[in-house]
């Protein structure tokens, strides 16, 4: 375990990031074989910033934050790397360590509130449950500190609410309960799997507010999973693009959705349709599927759904995994491609489908 | 028969401006029952509540709005899976609402329906080649020994490979099973499809593959399409005529431009503004928005007036009293609002209310008399009113 954490991949921490992920793998043994969910990731996170994870399904974007969360222990998940938070790796605390960190340093935020949430229990009780477990409180003040969550997340009349049981409330209603859970002891990172994905616009833009203004108010790290570039440009402020349980692009949002150097990363923006792009032009999908993590392709993940494989030459891609190299536009965004001159060809043949109008300046 | 000899010979007529489907004045109210023995009815879900609107052939119309404001209830109603409480479902000339199972069941041939869940709403004990054969064999389309090249033939059309009839929808990804569906829909070649929220549940690669075949499908055999989704993008990109839908009414209906671009209606604009946008990187932070606050109001007791109103951020006295028309105020642009305008343009008086004889905090108007409102029905008229000028447009 220890040797695969001082691999000379794994780049050292940056200064002061409160959250760093190094070289993390998770590995499901099953009877067909190793099942790579995470294979290597490697990421910083700092107080108060927010990073976007975004991938397909499968991408091994969940698996890794239940890993921060310790939720693979007791699991015939293999777990190796370092997951170091404010100094501490959790991958060697105790379980019973472990125990009293979930929720009070770290506490998550499901895509679905109605089966996260037990049906037989009152919300107030679920957000009790989650204060008295860590705090040596009394019923009664737990209680008030329920309610001063709930009024806090923006739930109407808290003090008849807190009473109610998950199915009375609506989807937005019941998403912010979660998030008043997640947050009841200021848990200082806070991961968000696909908080918005099972919800409306008009309501997914009401808890991203909520998420933010909690975020500045509690000084909390977030991660945010997600497959809504919409939502990873207005929240994130680092980037990890995810395909096939590796990292194949990182660095900071703005980079990454606007000089974005990798073909995977390319592929995500040219498939979602706009509010303002031509409708006359057709949607680019990125072909075919993605690829089984039981036996990955040998080189690069993404080379056989990849339309630039031409352009590295050779069998470079089929054979060899590219490393994650610093990508052209400088800084720490880096890249899993062979290809040398992606910010060029994004230029030249990328940009001019998803958004001719930006190609002038 | 006689049925089918009309539809052919109006198949030749020109087809920018032939209605395949024309909904009038829909309604859908669910029982609502009471606890106890006898299970009185003490009230009405008024999941749709007097929609009108019109598919011309080979375009598609696309209903957008937030869960529960009645889009998937009202394509069900088109496809006859619910019998409407109350209006008219005209299809092809013929009003199929109130039709019987036996009557309906030729109709079936003509509108079929594409699924949300491509997981659920295929059976998992059936291989794929039997779920796309059942409709062939129930309406003995194809001769016995023809259904296996048929049903190939469709696997093809849909992108799957033909020799994979034989096996059962588990073994297929999520995109794949979706392409099932789509293929099961076509087999009776419908002249409407209602898809509903087709790509939803689909990861963002796969739903752009999705959408380019649902293209490719529409151009190729002419298939009208009512399109639901939540996903106001991706309407935009598939369907030049949108109606966006609020608690069981249609608040705004137009073309692509008219409603994305000119939306004249608060819900509209909110719903627009709440969309994240990818570009909004090269700027950063968020983008500046209409904030709307609360959970849209419960359909067994809406609000008095318009609907919206409990929501809306330019009501005035008016909007709770009187509901607001559907009001035509362009060519083929259509709103519910007392106030219409773009945003911050909103003007100060109730423009409808001279139309519908009240004065401007709504009680009844002696003084005034109640005009015809252009617009009222499920097409477009050809004269309009002109917000600009306050008086009657023309095309």
């Amino acid at each position: 375990m220890t040797d695969l954490s001082k691999t000379p991949a794994a780049a050292p921490a940056k200064d002061g990031a409160f959250l760093s992920v190094r070289d993390l793998k998770v590995h499901f043994s099953t009877s067909d074989g190793i099942v790579k969910a995470t294979d290597g990731l490697s990421f910083d996170l700092e107080r108060g910033k927010t990073l976007g994870i975004v991938g397909e399904s499968g991408s091994g974007k969940s698996v890794s934050s239940s890993a921060i969360m310790g939720l693979h222990r007791g699991t015939n998940a293999i777990l190796s790397g370092e997951i170091m938070l404010d100094g501490v790796d959790l991958l060697k605390v105790s379980n019973e360590e472990m125990r009293k960190r979930r929720g009070r340093d770290v506490a998550m935020i499901f895509q679905d509130p109605l089966s996260a949430m037990h049906p037989y229990y009152t919300v107030g009780n679920q957000i009790m449950e989650a204060y008295q477990v860590h705090n040596n409180v009394t019923k009664r003040e737990a209680r008030k500190r329920a309610i001063e969550m709930l009024d806090r997340v923006g739930i109407p009349q808290p003090d008849r609410r807190v009473d109610d049981y998950p199915h009375q409330f609506s989807g937005g209603m019941r998403q912010r309960a979660m998030i008043a859970m997640g947050l009841i002891n200021n848990p200082s990172l806070l991961i968000a799997d696909e908080p918005t994905t099972a919800l409306d616009v008009t309501v997914q833009a009401q808890i991203l507010d909520l998420l933010q203004d909690l975020q500045r108010d509690f000084d909390a790290a977030i991660i945010i999973i997600t497959h809504d570039l919409g939502v990873v440009a207005e929240m994130a402020d680092d980037v990890l693009v995810m395909y096939a349980g590796r990292a194949v692009e990182y660095g900071p949002g703005k980079e990454i959705l606007t000089n974005p150097e990798m073909p995977y990363t390319w592929g995500l923006l040219s498939s979602v349709p706009d509010l303002t792009a031509s409708t006359e032009a057709k949607l680019i999908p990125i072909r075919g599927n993605p690829p089984s993590l039981l036996n990955p392709p040998p080189g690069c993940a993404f080379e056989p759904r990849c339309d630039h494989v031409a352009k590295v030459g050779g069998d470079l891609c089929r054979t060899t995994l590219p490393a994650l190299t610093p990508a052209n536009s400088g800084g720490y965004h880096t890249k899993r491609c062979h290809i040398k001159n992606a910010d060029e060809v994004y230029e030249a043949e990328i940009l001019p489908e998803i958004a001719p109008d930006l190609v002038e300046d | 028969m006689s049925d089918t000899t009309t539809a052919a010979a109006a198949a030749v007529a020109p087809a920018s401006t032939e209605t395949v489907l024309s909904v009038e004045n829909l309604k859908m109210h669910f029982p609502v029952k009471g606890s106890g023995v006898i299970r009185r009815t003490v009230g009405h879900v008024k999941a749709v509540d007097g929609v009108s609107f019109e598919v011309a052939k080979g375009t598609a119309l696309g209903l957008v709005g937030e869960s529960g404001c009645g889009k998937s209830t009202t394509g069900r109603m088109v496809t006859r899976l619910y019998k409407p409480t109350e209006g008219k479902i005209n299809f092809e000339g013929t009003d199929i609402a109130n039709y019987s199972g036996r009557q309906l069941h030729p109709m079936r041939r003509e509108i079929q329906m594409i699924f949300q869940d491509p997981s659920t709403s295929l059976n998992p004990r059936h291989t794929v080649g039997s779920i796309i054969a059942a409709p062939l064999r129930i309406h003995n389309m194809v001769p016995k020994n023809k259904v296996l090249s048929r049903v190939q033939e469709l696997l093809e059309i849909v992108g799957l490979n033909p020799e994979h009839y034989n096996r059962y929808p588990h073994e297929f990804s999520g995109g794949q099973r979706q392409r099932i569906g789509i293929a099961r829909a076509l087999t009776l070649q419908p002249k409407l499809l209602v898809a509903d929220e087709p790509v939803s549940a689909l990861d963002v690669s796969i739903q752009a593959q999705v959408i380019n075949l649902l293209q490719d499908l529409q151009k190729e055999f002419d298939i009208s399409f009512l399109f639901i989704a939540h996903d106001l993008a991706i309407v935009r990109h598939f369907c030049p005529e949108v109606a966006v839908m609020y608690l069981g009414k249609i608040v705004e209906i137009g073309d692509r431009e008219s409603i994305y671009e000119h939306a004249h209606h608060p819900y509209t604009q909110a719903l627009l503004s709440a969309v994240p946008d990818v570009k909004q990187a090269a700027i950063g932070g968020r983008r500046e928005r209409i904030r709307l606050e609360g959970d849209v109001p419960s359909p067994i007791n809406p609000p008095s007036g318009c609907h919206f109103r409990t929501r809306c951020a330019i009501a005035k006295d008016i909007c709770s009293v009187v509901e607001p028309p559907l009001l035509q105020i362009g060519k083929r642009h259509k709103v519910a609002c007392h106030f219409p305008g773009e945003i911050h343009q909103h003007p100060e008086k109730p423009v409808t209310a001279p139309l519908l004889g009240v004065d401007e905090f709504g009680a009844p108007d002696p003084g005034a008399s109640p005009a015809e409102v252009p617009g009222d029905g499920p097409g477009y008229a050809d004269t309009w009113y002109d917000l600009a000028n306050n008086t009657r447009g023309r095309a």
